[in-house]
């Protein structure tokens, strides 16, 4: 397959997408570096924060709105920063009637302003809510299989387990459990959190992950935009290569990669 | 006299006035916000109909950067 042709499209919510990586808007230092970088790492599926409105204050703001339009993006407003069920469903009502009835969403319900950890009693109580009300919810979870598999069951359109605590750039911390949500998924997993390198990325993909989502690993890079790029082309790589499928690992082999017949010295002899 | 809690800050108007004239007022007009009033969003179709009580809890949000 060759990989610029878009056969190989990331499925959610029966929208194809052609980029697997999804990345957020915060952290950055201005909204042209915003917009560089999410230019450079091809994303489509952008995520946005709601938040208050400073009222009286500088007026003519530029928005993150016209650095990256809805019209050519596809905004996930997403409700990091919610610590309770009541306030992540009230913020993805805002949400959906600020983008025009815009349904997809990212739930994230934390538990712990320390960690960041997620609270998945939270999370739950909300996704039922938000499926119920005709929400798309792609879900930030704990790498528990068995949450995943009831998020999948609520309804939820993708589950999106951490490799890491957000912000951390920790990596794929416990591959194996992510392997067990993929293996039991019928909706699209993506590695949601932790990722800090490209490396982390490729990693996540290889492992079978459908897509990644990152901010901080490319936002806190010494120089974002190149990040960005580096992230695009490990989510590319990642992906052909669990396409691909990888050779056995052995710890050693009698097979070298050039042909054992023809030397001008035998094997095993010496000149 | 109303009194309005936004974002809970409390503003005083003279007058009763709806959501359109409180987002005029607050130099908001035709922005993209949503507003919620009492736990309940108001439709952007609905501001200009949608008075505001004394006593009104008002949430205006924007987007901002995230992840």
């Amino acid at each position: 397959m060759k990989p610029h042709e878009n056969l190989d499209p990331l499925v959610i919510a029966g929208k194809s997408y052609a980029s697997r990586l999804l990345v957020g808007t915060g952290k950055y230092k201005d909204f042209a570096e915003t917009r560089a970088a999410v230019e450079a790492s091809g994303a489509q599926i952008i995520t946005v924060a709601i938040r208050r409105t400073n009222i009286g204050q500088n007026p003519g703001e530029p928005s993150l709105l016209d650095a990256i339009p809805p019209s050519k993006y596809t905004l996930l407003p997403n409700t990091a920063g919610c610590y309770s069920a009541d306030d992540a469903v009230r913020t993805l009502r805002l949400a959906r009637e600020l983008l025009d009835g815009h349904d997809l969403v990212k739930l994230e319900v934390l538990g712990d302003p320390k960690t960041l950890f997620p609270n998945m009693v939270e999370t739950l109580s909300a996704a039922r809510t938000l499926v119920s009300e005709g929400f798309k919810v792609m879900v930030y979870t704990s790498d528990d299989p068995i949450i995943a598999r009831q998020l999948e069951d609520i309804g939820c359109v993708a589950v999106m387990p951490l490799a890491s605590l957000i912000g951390s750039g920790m990596g794929i911390l416990n591959p194996w459990n992510l392997q067990i949500i993929i293996e039991n998924a019928k909706v699209p997993v993506l590695v949601d959190a932790g990722v800090g390198t490209a490396s982390d990325a490729a990693i996540a993909m290889e492992l079978g992950c459908h897509g990644v989502l990152m901010n901080t690993a490319i936002a806190a890079a010494q120089n974002p935009v190149l990040m960005a790029s580096a992230m695009k082309k490990a989510v590319e790589a990642g992906r052909e290569a669990y396409l691909a499928g990888r050779m056995p690992k052995k710890p050693y082999s009698a097979a070298p990669s050039s042909p054992t017949a023809g030397l001008i010295t035998p094997a095993g002899k010496t000149t | 006299m109303i009194s309005i809690t936004i974002n809970d800050e409390q503003r005083r108007f003279e007058q009763p006035l709806n959501c359109s004239e409180l987002l005029s007022r607050l130099e908001l007009a035709g922005k993209r916000i949503a507003l919620e009033r009492n736990g309940e969003i108001v439709p952007r179709s609905r501001f200009p109909e949608q008075m505001l009580m004394d006593g009104d809890k008002l949430e205006i949000v924007v987007a901002v950067g995230g992840g």
